[in-house]
C-alpha cells in the first residue's frame, strides 16, 4: 500500500544534507525528488546519484525550475538561507530550515509541533536545542522553571568550521529557545568542544532550577515520556544521567548515538537535527493527506505528539 | 637575562579554590596591593571567566561587573583583564566588560581548539582590546600541534600566546620542548601558566623562561585550580635570583600575599595532597578537585579510582558533569565487586 507521498527537496550537498538524503529516503510519507547543491564535484551530490537520486548542481535554481517540489531542506548556510527563504515562499515551497538564519518560527518536534501546519518557513534551532529542549519543557509542564542550563559537548570532530565560526550565534539562539520552547523564565546554553579520541558521542548535560512545589516523581515520569516520544524519532537518544534533584536543582544529561547513516554514530548533534527536520517534513506532509491520519494507527500517533 | 612581564591571576583562577566565592571587597583589597607592588596585568573573574557563573562550573558569589568594578575602581596603573572562553563568554559580555573598563582579553580554549577562537579573537581586537590567545590543556596535546594552533591564533590577531598547563603534569624538559616548537612557529611573545601538582610550577617558569617565554602567570599564595598555580610571591623572588628583570617589587608582592591572606582567612592554601599528585600524574584537569572529592564522598567511591578513570576519559574543562557520570559508575561497580 503506497501512502501518499510529499514531493521534497533537499538543498546543500555537505555533511548534512547528504545524511538527510538517508533519512528522507527511510520515510514513507516523503519523496525525494531532487539533491540540490552548487558543488558539481561534491561527494554529497556524487552520494545521492549513487543511491538513484535526480541531483543539480545549480542550487536554488535547480528546485526553483521545477514544478513538483512541495517542500526544501535548506542545509547550506545562513546566509545562502536568507537568499533562498524568500525564493521559496514566492514559489509556494515550504522551507525547513536547519541553518541559524531563523527566518520562520523555531520548531522542536516532541514539543510544539502541531497538527496543522500553517508557515513557509520553519527553523530547527540548533542540535544542542533539540537534543535539551525536550526535557526542560518535560519539567516545565510539571512545574515552573526559574532557570535552565544546558552544556552541550560535541566531540571536535563533529564540529564543522561552521559551527566553529558561529559558536556565539549558537549560545544566543539556544538560550532564546530555552526560554520560549522549553520554558524557563532565565537560560544559558554552553558549548563545549572535545577532542577525545576516539570521538566522543554528543552528550548534553541540563540543569534546571524549579520555582514551586512539585512531586520528583511527576517530574521523571514527565522525562520518561518525553524520552519515548523523542526516541520514536530519534533512536539513538538516551539518558546518561538519570533525572535527580542536587540541592536546588534537577540533573540530567542526555547522549545522541547518530544512526550512522553517512556521518558517524557520534555525530549524533548532526543526526538529532535531521530527524527533527524530517519529523517535521512528516507532519507537513500528513496534514496535507487527511485520509491517511485516519486510515492507519501509526498516523493517529504521531498526531498524539502534539 | 630576560624581560618577564608578569600577569596575576589570583583573582581569576584563585576563585576555583574558593568555589568561586571571593567577594567585591577582596577583589578590590587584592588589586590594591597588587597594583602597588607593580603588577602590569591584572586577572579578574570567575575561575572559568566571564560569564562562568553558572550550575555546571559553579555559581559565584559577585557578578562579573561587581567584581569587575572592584578591580577597576581599586588600580592606578595595572591593566585589568578577563579570561574569555567561547562557548561560555559571549561577545557581548565582553562588550559589557569593556565598557566597565577591561583592557585586556585572554580568549582561551583547548589546547587543539584554536579556530572555535577566531570570532572572540577578532572582536576582541576590533574593540581595542590587548588580545591573548589562551591555550588549555597544553600538556594533553605535542610540541607540533601546540605550534600549529599558535599559528592560527596569531593568524587571527592574538598578540602573545599563553600555554596554560593545567593539569600539572609536565615537567621542565616537557615545557621546554612546547615553547620551543611553539617560539619556532609564531612572531609574537609566549607565556606560560604552570599549575603546582608535582611541585614543579617554578622550575617549569624558569624552563619557559630559558626558551623565550616572557609572560609568566602566578597567583598570590599559590591559589588555583587543583594544586594551585605558581605562587607568585616565590616566582617573582625566584625570577630576580635567576637573573631575569621583573617589574614588580619584592616587598610589595610579600604585603599583597599578606592582604590576600588576611581577606581570604581562614581558608588555607592549596596545598599538594595525595590526590592533587594523582591528578598531575594522571593528566587531569586541575578544576576538578573538588568535584571528584565532592562526588566520591557523596556516591561512596574512591576518589583515587574516580581520578585515573576520568584521566583514561581524557575529560577537558567544563565537564563536571562526567565527573558525577563516572563516580556513579564507579560506585556501582565497586559495589558489584564486592557483592
Amino acid at each position: 500500500m503506497a501512502d501518499a507521498q510529499l514531493p521534497v527537496a533537499i538543498l546543500g550537498s555537505g555533511n548534512i544534507g547528504t545524511d538527510l538524503i538517508f533519512k528522507v529516503r527511510r520515510n514513507s510519507h516523503l519523496d525525494l525528488r531532487l539533491v540540490a547543491g552548487i558543488d558539481p564535484a561534491s561527494e554529497g551530490l556524487a552520494k545521492a546519484r549513487e543511491l538513484g537520486f535526480e541531483t543539480s548542481s545549480d542550487g536554488i535554481d535547480g528546485i526553483l525550475k521545477r514544478s513538483d517540489i512541495r517542500l526544501v531542506f535548506d542545509a547550506t548556510s545562513a546566509r545562502a538561507h536568507l537568499h533562498h527563504a524568500p525564493l521559496l515562499k514566492e514559489a509556494g515551497i515550504v522551507a525547513i530550515d536547519l541553518t541559524p538564519a531563523k527566518v520562520g518560527p523555531s520548531v522542536v518536534p516532541c514539543v510544539n509541533m502541531s497538527p496543522e501546519f500553517s508557515v513557509p518557513n520553519v527553523n530547527m534551532i540548533s542540535c544542542a536545542a533539540q537534543a535539551t529542549i525536550p526535557i526542560v519543557h518535560a519539567i516545565s509542564r510539571v512545574v515552573p522553571i526559574s532557570y535552565a542550563e544546558i552544556v552541550a559537548t560535541v566531540s571536535s570532530l563533529s564540529a564543522g568550521p561552521g559551527t566553529r565560526q558561529n559558536i556565539d550565534e549558537f549560545t544566543r539562539t539556544t538560550t532564546k529557545a530555552l526560554i520560549d520552547l522549553g520554558g524557563a523564565r532565565q537560560a544559558k546554553a554552553i558549548v563545549v568542544l572535545n577532542p577525545a579520541e576516539p570521538p566522543i558521542i554528543m552528550r548534553n548535560a541540563i540543569y534546571v532550577v524549579p520555582d514551586g512545589d512539585f512531586d520528583e516523581t511527576d517530574v521523571r515520569q514527565s522525562i520518561a515520556a518525553m524520552v519515548a516520544d523523542l526516541q520514536a524519532y530519534v533512536p539513538g537518544y538516551r539518558l546518561t544521567v538519570e533525572p535527580f534533584m542536587n540541592g536546588d536543582h534537577f540533573v540530567v544529561a542526555i547522549e545522541v548515538v547518530g544512526a550512522g547513516d553517512f556521518l558517524p554514530t557520534y555525530s549524533g548533534n548532526l543526526d538529532i537535527i535531521n530527524a527533527a527536520a524530517v519529523a517535521v517534513a512528516e507532519r507537513f506532509a500528513l496534514s496535507l493527506f487527511p485520509m491517511k491520519m485516519w486510515a492507519t494507527p501509526q498516523a493517529n500517533e504521531s498526531t498524539a505528539l502534539s | 637575562m630576560a624581560r618577564i612581564k608578569f600577569v596575576d591571576v589570583t583573582l581569576r583562577d584563585g576563585n576555583h579554590t574558593v568555589k568561586h566565592q571571593f567577594s567585591p571587597e577582596l577583589v578590590r583589597d587584592t588589586a590594591a596591593a597588587l597594583d602597588a607592588a607593580g603588577v602590569p596585568i591584572i586577572e579578574v573573574g570567575h575561575g572559568d571567566g566571564l560569564g562562568g557563573s553558572c550550575i555546571h562550573a559553579g555559581r559565584s558569589a559577585a557578578s562579573d561587573q561587581e567584581w569587575i568594578s572592584a578591580a577597576i575602581g581599586a588600580v592606578k596603573r595595572a591593566k585589568i583583564g578577563v579570561l574569555v572562553a567561547p562557548g561560555m563568554a559571549t561577545i557581548s559580555d565582553l562588550e559589557r566588560a569593556r565598557e566597565l573598563g577591561v583592557t585586556v582579553a585572554r580568549v582561551a580554549c583547548h589546547a587543539t581548539e584554536a579556530d572555535a577562537t577566531e570570532q572572540h579573537v577578532r572582536r576582541a581586537r576590533d574593540m581595542g582590546l590587548f588580545t591573548v590567545g589562551y591555550l588549555i590543556s597544553v600538556g594533553m596535546t605535542s610540541a607540533d600541534r601546540l605550534a600549529e594552533e599558535a599559528k592560527k591564533l596569531e593568524s587571527y590577531g592574538a598578540q602573545y600566546i599563553n600555554l596554560a598547563e593545567s593539569q600539572g603534569h609536565l615537567v621542565p624538559t616537557d615545557v621546554a620542548q612546547r615553547v620551543a616548537a611553539v617560539r619556532r612557529a609564531v612572531n609574537i611573545p609566549i607565556g606560560f601558566h604552570p599549575h603546582n601538582n608535582l611541585g614543579l610550577a617554578i622550575g617549569n617558569i624558569l624552563a619557559a623562561i630559558d626558551e623565550g617565554a616572557t609572560f609568566i602567570d602566578g597567583s598570590l599564595k599559590g591559589f588555583g585550580g587543583g594544586a594551585g598555580n605558581a605562587q607568585t610571591e616565590v616566582a617573582v623572588a625566584a625570577l630576580k635570583r635567576a637573573g631575569h628583570e621583573v617589574d614588580v617589587d619584592l616587598f610589595g608582592i610579600f604585603d599583597a600575599a599578606d592582604v590576600f591572606a588576611k581577606a581570604v582567612a581562614p581558608h588555607p592554601m592549596p596545598a599538594i595532597d595525595n590526590d592533587s599528585i594523582l591528578m598531575g600524574y594522571a593528566n587531569v584537569y586541575g578544576g576538578y578537585v573538588l568535584p571528584i572529592k565532592h562526588a566520591a564522598k557523596k556516591y561512596g567511591c574512591s576518589p583515587r579510582e574516580l581520578v585515573l578513570r576520568l584521566g583514561e576519559r581524557r575529560v577537558v574543562a567544563m565537564q563536571e558533569d562526567v565527573v558525577i557520570e563516572e563516580a556513579q559508575k564507579l560506585a556501582r561497580d565497586s559495589a558489584q565487586q564486592a557483592a
